[in-house]
């Protein structure tokens, strides 16, 4: 198997803060700041000088490498100038060989204690009833300097919140016009959903026209929301509707989890990044009062083999190659928006919730004798892209919806503490069965690679009848934005592709669509893949330094520990999905698993409310609504 | 015929040479007549353009056609009496002139050879004077950006190289040396006119040190403050010169590619612009192998669309790449990373007009005007109240008392002197005691303000201070790009302040907070913009804190011109009860009847004025709120009621 | 050229959908269609030099009279930028217009030299008179009222901009005329700015 890797160009440097190589020879240099002589590496900021020799200073703004902008003011230290003592924005100011840095002297708290207020000044303070609530960076902010009054008053937006959708909620009143949704969304996603909209005080950051994000070309995947450092953008919350129905004596509620779930919902409760507490995870679940807990590595377990299924018979000539990837929301709407030329290149399949929900309704039902129409499927979901999979028409019988509500990593959390949870006292549990075994392969669905390389083990088996050697295929998973390799399947060389954050799909898209073969292509819309979702913990309190080192590897990191660890790692392996087969699908690809596990795609059209041209027949319903668009604002 | 060596171009310059001999009062130089009409845009505001139809249809209908030429020409800078129309020979300056005037400047002057002395100017001493050089106005300027403005026609590239035009970037290109022209523009002293006056040379330098390639030069000609139009004018009446000087600007940099952001609401310097280059193009000083060398260099045009903060370099750089005109941190300098990522030079109009003059004339020559640290001349627009408004260059170093008082000729109807705004947004308030003080970059920041591109507002004692630094406040809010949080929030909140000040609900812990957060902006801001934002603000409570105290402690404002301290009453003994102002009352605040003073209920007064203007007997008066509480909220000032005037209506 | 065929196609398709649903006359729809056709010129004649959008933008209010948020997603859509940045752009230059102007426009001069001479009053009788606030358009959308940043013409303070028509020293008292007039369909001769 031969691997290549692309050479650092663009892409790392866009998503840098993934992919800096520790090993890169660079230029030491030495400043002073506060007095202590520090050392950093030649081409980086005094903030990121400051920070790396444990110096902290505050910062709304700066996202490494993704949003350098300078425009906070809150990290201005004061940098001496040819003898004068001038403030500067510490994130975009180099740090160079002798230069002296006063980082936190009487002035520089005064300054930045104002720009602070200002902000505050014009932020609807709701913080006690506010959903980032202690975990908010401008809190945190304040809370550091000491601001006790807002010397301020004056003119407070009021605009109206826009929460038509069932994905993600924008409050402009919380908004500080860091700008890191739009740089998140644009530099990294290449999606380009928001822009600053008008100047000076009246400016937002918006969709085109404030529309609501439903009406635009927005992929729903909620990296916007991970990149806020307030409550401006959150997810939409459906805790009191779980609630509800877990109140519900005559709902049988079914929770699933997915496998990024157990790598990363420690974190919340003061764990290290990339603990598992798959156990506490299963616990907590069950003392919420789901009648059962189930993992969705389960349904990823049946995703390969319907997927690996798939990509053989298109290998042999039936349906379009490249074969693509359909297991994340936010890569699907990514793809009908602005690939809608390659729809029929997707997999036909679910993503693995999805399946587990119609199995739930169906399967699980008639095999527990349970009324479909009793039972709630709750998915605890890395993602906000999920929750609107899961409004998708096409995804139910039409009679049900396959799952009926999606939680974020967050809104579990939340859950666990409404309820009085412990976290740390749990014992650790198992899943219920049978839809609760899954196989290593299921688990790393939750990191980039991941599905490719599942896929590939139960196919080669499929093709071969013989197990591969698992340590070949690492090279499958690692951080890199974009990866090719190539692999013998049925003594054919098949030519595997995987990206994970949009951005780096549009460059994979754009070689596809000139003409570049491949045979197999993974594409998760999150950098890193579920673990670094739309839905997973955010954080708001900790020390900035820990965020920007980069959490992502440590969960993914975990994920592979959780596969290592796994006797049964090959998705074909699973017990449970044999006997899904056995009993229920009869084979992958039958006219059931059909109808149950496999959905259809609609071309969107970058513009969704007009039609120029460029897509006909795009969500028709849609183009007619927005003819007369009204405004929230 | 395409211009390729110098010899083309001195052909050129022959041809044209005579007209412009005469224009410049030598008499042997033509047989006929010119006429030259201003055509900027303020005569052209008061139909300077009908002016020149009409005169070219009466030279026509009387068969003057072969000896009489009439000629656009540039700003000469006396807006306030314009049409300006110039006679030559002669050196007959006419000012207000109206289109209707065509016939008697075609009759009297032209065929019967007498001046019309009723359109001569006539300065303060009521002398009247028929030349330029007699006009006080006139008299203590120094001509060296505008020394073609008002002599050439800017729409004939000719005119402009009669003038030397093209002959600096015909020996730059011929010498091949550019470190030598870029050591003589560092060593003229030149620094950019457009603000902080950045020494020129070291941009250069800069731009001209990095490797990478392309390059490019820009033209910053997004002139935003109010009241200033020194830019405009340059382009309106001597495009080629900015031109010219971004060839120079090219050649020394390695740049082939330069582009001019120029305001869109600058309808006639953008027509200017764009005949100039082509004609540049027709005769080959702009395109490719500029002079016969191997040297291309070519222009295009880029508008602003109503962005002030786009005069910021790096905002500009972003709005001529089509984006928004947002300003970024600095370093990278544009001269490092400017357009699309590449070195980039960019200079201001002013600033590139002067290139040609220094390298015609020498660094030396350009270095010995001026003062210590500031060398060469200033264009400045004189506006406000001040009897000349117009455009004037003089002398680093001239004393603002020769610029308002002998220059502009002084405040009108008799009224006192406040205060002269420099640097518009960004500049300050300069009170009387600084008139004598000679201005350059060091002196005007000294005082609290800055050169900024030029401009000047005179202000008499009936301009309100506080409400001037509201005004500008507002200009900087409304205009301000939105990015960092000082500016936006900050500039916001500073008005906010000035307005609770100006409204009469200031409380005296305001002028700290705006005091602070004045030096916090400045400090703070991302740009130039935010940095000098609160410039007008700490300048006049630095001159004029006692202003902003009586707006606080007595509700008081001294000029009278903050509304909500106001106050109108109606002064009982000078009042005719006719009514005529309560019938005028859009407010329905005046009651009265016949025979009884009228009254002015001051909780329904919209103090829109209406009344004061309408009263025959001019019994209607503002004056301060304080009045109102005085008088019980009567409305009335009381006094005896005149018989006769009652009687008298 | 083929391109451009299926262009207007689509655009006939889209203004069809429209007209039904807007009982749109079909001599609008046409006129409709010419203007995107003219916009298609203007932004092939542009498209072939970078950053050139602020221009494209001009021109295309010059067609439409505004920009609407069809015009901006069309022209998002042609030039391949995101509709966001586009509409980001209009929305940052004052300008840009998103709703028709009125037939007339009244641009007050609100620079300092005009403000030291009272344009700030004669802005707030033109208020008074037009019943609209700054930025508006009248009711029966005869005048758009606007203030504008020193045009230049400081010689003539306070100038009012009628229509491109500059009218100088303007005084309340004419302002009303003015007003008069152009609601009488007839014109005070200012000068052509």
């Amino acid at each position: 198997m031969e691997t290549r890797e692309f050479a650092p160009g663009p892409l790392v440097q866009k998503t840098g803060q993934l992919y800096d190589n520790p090993e890169k020879k660079v230029e030491k240099i030495k400043l002073t700041i506060d007095g202590r002589e520090i050392e950093a590496d030649k081409g980086m900021s005094v903030l990121e000088a400051a920070r790396l020799a444990g110096i902290e200073i505050p910062s709304l703004c700066y996202l490494r490498h993704i949003n350098e902008i300078g425009s906070c003011r809150v990290c201005l230290v004061e940098v001496e100038i040819n003898g004068a003592r001038v403030l500067q924005a510490s994130c975009v100011y180099p740090a160079t060989d002798g230069l002296v840095v006063h980082a936190s002297s009487p002035r520089v708290r005064r300054v930045r204690r104002t720009m602070v207020e200002l902000l505050l000044s014009d932020h609807h303070r709701e913080c006690t009833t506010c959903i980032r609530n202690l975990n908010c960076e401008l809190q945190n902010i304040a809370d550091n300097l000491g601001i006790r009054n807002i010397k301020f008053t004056g003119e407070m937006k009021a605009l109206q919140v826009q929460n038509e959708n069932s994905f993600i909620v924008r409050d402009y009143n919380k908004c500080i016009k860091c700008r890191r949704c739009e740089a998140i969304c644009s530099k990294v996603q290449e999606v380009n959903v928001y822009s600053a909209l008008n100047r000076g005080y009246d400016t937002v950051i918006a969709p085109a026209f404030m529309q609501d994000l439903s009406q635009v070309a927005c992929i729903t995947c909620g990296q916007c929301v991970i990149a806020c450092p307030t409550a401006s953008l959150t997810e939409k919350e459906c805790i009191e509707s779980v609630w509800e129905a877990l109140e519900d004596p005559d709902k049988y509620v079914v929770v699933q989890s997915a496998p990024s779930i157990q790598v990363t919902l420690g974190e919340v409760f003061g764990y290290p990044v990339g603990t598992v507490v798959t156990g506490k995870l299963v616990a907590a679940l069950r003392r919420l009062g789901f009648d059962k807990v189930f993992a969705t590595d389960f349904t990823a377990d049946l995703t390969i083999m319907e997927e690996a299924n798939e990509l053989l018979e298109r290998l042999e000539g039936r349906g379009k190659l490249p074969l693509l990837s359909s297991c994340s929301p936010g890569w699907v709407k990514f793809a009908e928006h602005f690939y809608p030329e390659f729809l029929e290149n997707l997999s036909t399949c679910k993503s693995p919730h999805e399946m587990f929900g119609a199995l739930t309704k169906t399967y699980f039902a008639e095999k527990e004798g349970i009324d479909p129409k009793k039972i709630v499927v709750v998915a605890i979901m890395p993602c906000t892209a999920k929750k609107f999979e899961a409004s998708r028409p096409e995804m139910g019988t039409g009679e049900f919806k396959d799952v009926d509500w999606v939680l974020t990593t967050r809104e579990l959390a939340r859950m666990i503490r409404q309820s009085g949870i412990n976290f740390h006292d749990l014992p650790h549990e198992d899943y219920d069965t049978p839809m609760g075994i899954a196989s290593g392969a299921g688990a790393i669905f939750g990191s980039t690679g991941g599905v490719i390389e599942a896929a590939v083990r139960t196919a080669y088996y499929l093709t071969s009848g013989q197990e591969m050697d698992l340590v070949d295929y690492e090279e499958l998973r690692g951080f890199s934005g974009l990866k090719e390799v190539w692999v013998e399947l049925k003594g054919r060389r098949i030519k595997v592709a995987i990206a994970h954050g949009t951005g780096n799909a549009r460059v994979l898209m754009d070689r596809l669509k000139a003409g570049e073969q491949f045979d197999y292509v993974e594409i998760m819309a999150c950098p890193g893949g579920c673990v670094g979702g739309g839905g997973q913990p955010i954080f708001g309190t900790r020390e900035h330094k820990e965020i920007s080192l980069d959490y992502r590897h440590n969960r993914a990191d975990a994920l592979d520990r959780i596969d290592y660890s796994k006797e049964l790692r090959r998705a074909h392996e699973n017990p449970a999905v044999k006997k899904i087969y056995e009993e229920f699908l009869g084979r992958p690809l039958s006219n059931i698993s059909r109808k149950l596990l496999h959905t259809y795609y609609t071309p969107r059209g970058k513009l969704p409310g007009f039609n120029f041209g460029g897509i006909k027949g795009s969500h028709a319903g849609h183009v007619k609504e927005n003819i007369v668009r009204s405004h929230t604002t | 015929m395409k211009v390729q060596s110098i010899e083309d171009l001195k052909a050129v310059k022959e041809e044209y040479l005579p007209l412009i001999k005469q224009r410049l009062g030598h008499r042997n130089g033509l047989g006929s007549t010119q006429v030259m009409v201003c055509s900027g845009t303020a005569c052209t505001s008061a139909a300077s353009q009908d002016l020149r139809n009409g005169l070219q249809l009466e030279i026509e209908r009387h068969g003057l056609k072969e000896n009489v030429k009439v000629f656009k020409t540039g700003c000469f800078g006396f807006c306030q009496n314009g049409p300006i129309v110039m006679v030559h020979p002669g050196e007959v300056f006419y000012c207000n002139v109206k289109p209707e005037d065509a016939k008697e400047i075609v009759e009297t002057h032209l065929m019967g050879g007498q001046v019309v002395e009723r359109l001569l100017y006539r300065n303060v001493d009521n002398q009247v004077a028929q030349r330029m050089e007699d006009i006080h106005f006139f008299q203590a300027q120094t001509r060296i950006v505008l020394h073609n403005c008002g002599v050439i026609n800017p729409e004939e590239i000719g005119e402009y190289i009669a003038r030397d035009g093209y002959m600096a970037l015909a020996e730059v290109i011929q010498k091949n040396n550019p470190r030598e022209v870029i050591e003589a523009i560092k060593r003229s002293g030149l620094r950019g006119r457009g603000g902080a006056g950045f020494p020129t040379g070291r941009k250069w330098e800069m731009a001209a040190a990095q490797d990478v390639r392309p390059k490019y030069v820009l033209c910053n000609a997004d002139e935003g403050d109010p009241g200033a139009f020194m830019d405009r004018s340059i382009l309106e009446g001597d495009p080629h010169s900015v031109i010219e000087a971004m060839a120079v600007a090219g050649y020394c940099i390695g740049a082939s590619q330069g582009y001019i952001y120029v305001r869109a609401e600058y309808p006639i310097a953008v027509k200017r612009l764009e005949i100039a280059i082509e004609q540049a193009r027709e005769k080959g000083l702009l395109g490719k192998n500029l002079f016969g060398s191997s040297f291309d260099f070519d222009l295009g045009l880029r508008f602003g669309a109503g962005a002030f903060v786009c005069g910021e370099e790096t905002a500009l750089i972003h709005s001529v790449m089509g984006q928004r005109g947002e300003p970024r941190p600095r370093p990278p300098y544009p001269a490092q990373e400017g357009l699309w990522g590449k070195p980039t030079l960019i200079n201001n109009v002013e600033t590139y007009a002067n290139i040609p003059a220094i390298l015609r004339n020498g660094w030396e020559w350009y270095q010995g005007q001026g003062t210590a640290g500031s060398k060469g001349s200033k264009v400045f627009s004189l506006a406000g109240k001040i009897n000349n408004t117009g455009l004037i260059e003089v002398p680093m170093g001239t004393t603002l008392r020769t610029i308002i008082f002998d220059i502009g000729g002084g405040i009108p109807g008799g009224k006192k002197f406040k205060a002269v705004q420099t640097g518009g947004p960004s500049g300050g308030c300069i009170p009387e005691k600084y008139l004598d003080m000679p201005i350059d970059y060091e002196s005007l920041k000294e005082i609290g303000s800055m050169m900024g591109s030029g401009g000047m507002i005179v202000m008499n004692e009936d301009n309100c201070m506080v409400d001037i630094a509201r005004f500008y406040l507002e200009f900087t809010q409304d205009e301000s790009c939105g990015r960092c949080t000082p500016c936006r929030v900050g500039t916001k909140r500073l008005l906010e302040t000035l307005k609770r000040i100006t409204e009469g609900n200031g409380e005296i812990e305001d002028l700290e907070l705006l005091e602070e957060l004045s030096f916090d902006i400045r400090d703070a801001s991302l740009c130039g913009l935010g940095q000098t934002a609160p410039n007008p603000v700490i300048s006049t409570m630095r001159y004029f804190k006692d202003e902003y105290l009586a707006h606080i402690k007595d509700k008081n404002c001294p000029a009278g011109v903050c509304k909500e301290l106001l106050n109108f009453v109606v002064d009982e003994e000078k009042c005719a009860a006719c009514g005529i102002c309560a019938k005028d009352c859009a407010a329905g605040a005046i009651t009265g009847k016949p025979g009884e003073a009228y009254r002015i209920d001051p909780d329904k007064c919209s103090r829109c004025a209406a009344c004061a203007a309408k009263c025959p007997k001019k019994a209607i008066t503002r004056g301060p709120r304080k009045e109102e509480i005085i008088n019980g909220n009567q409305g009335i000032r009381p006094g005896t009621v005149s018989p006769e005037n009652r009687a008298a209506l | 050229m083929e391109q451009e065929v299926q262009v207007n196609e689509s655009l006939r398709e889209t203004a069809h959908t429209r007209a039904a649903a807007e009982k749109v006359k079909p001599v609008e729809e046409n006129e409709k269609i010419n203007k995107y056709k003219e916009l298609d010129q203007v932004i092939r004649l542009y498209s072939k030099e970078p950053g050139q959008l602020i221009n494209i933008l001009q021109k295309a209010q010059d067609i439409f009279g505004c920009l609407s948020e069809e015009v901006q997603s069309y022209i998002a859509e042609k030039t391949e930028n995101p509709v966001s940045e586009i509409n980001g752009v209009v929305t940052f230059y004052s300008l840009f217009y998103t709703e028709p102007k009125g037939k007339h426009t009244f641009d007050l001069c609100l620079g300092t030299a005009c403000y030291v001479k009272g344009a700030q009053e004669l802005m707030d009788s033109l208020k008074d008179l037009l019943k609209v606030d700054e930025g508006e358009t009248t009711k029966d959308r005869l005048f758009t009222l606007k203030s504008t940043r020193c045009i230049g013409a400081c010689g003539l303070a306070p100038v009012l901009v009628v229509d491109g028509d500059v009218h100088g020293k303007a005084s309340a008292g004419e302002i009303t005329k003015i007003i008069q007039a152009y609601r009488k369909g007839e014109k005070i001769e200012g000068t052509k700015h």
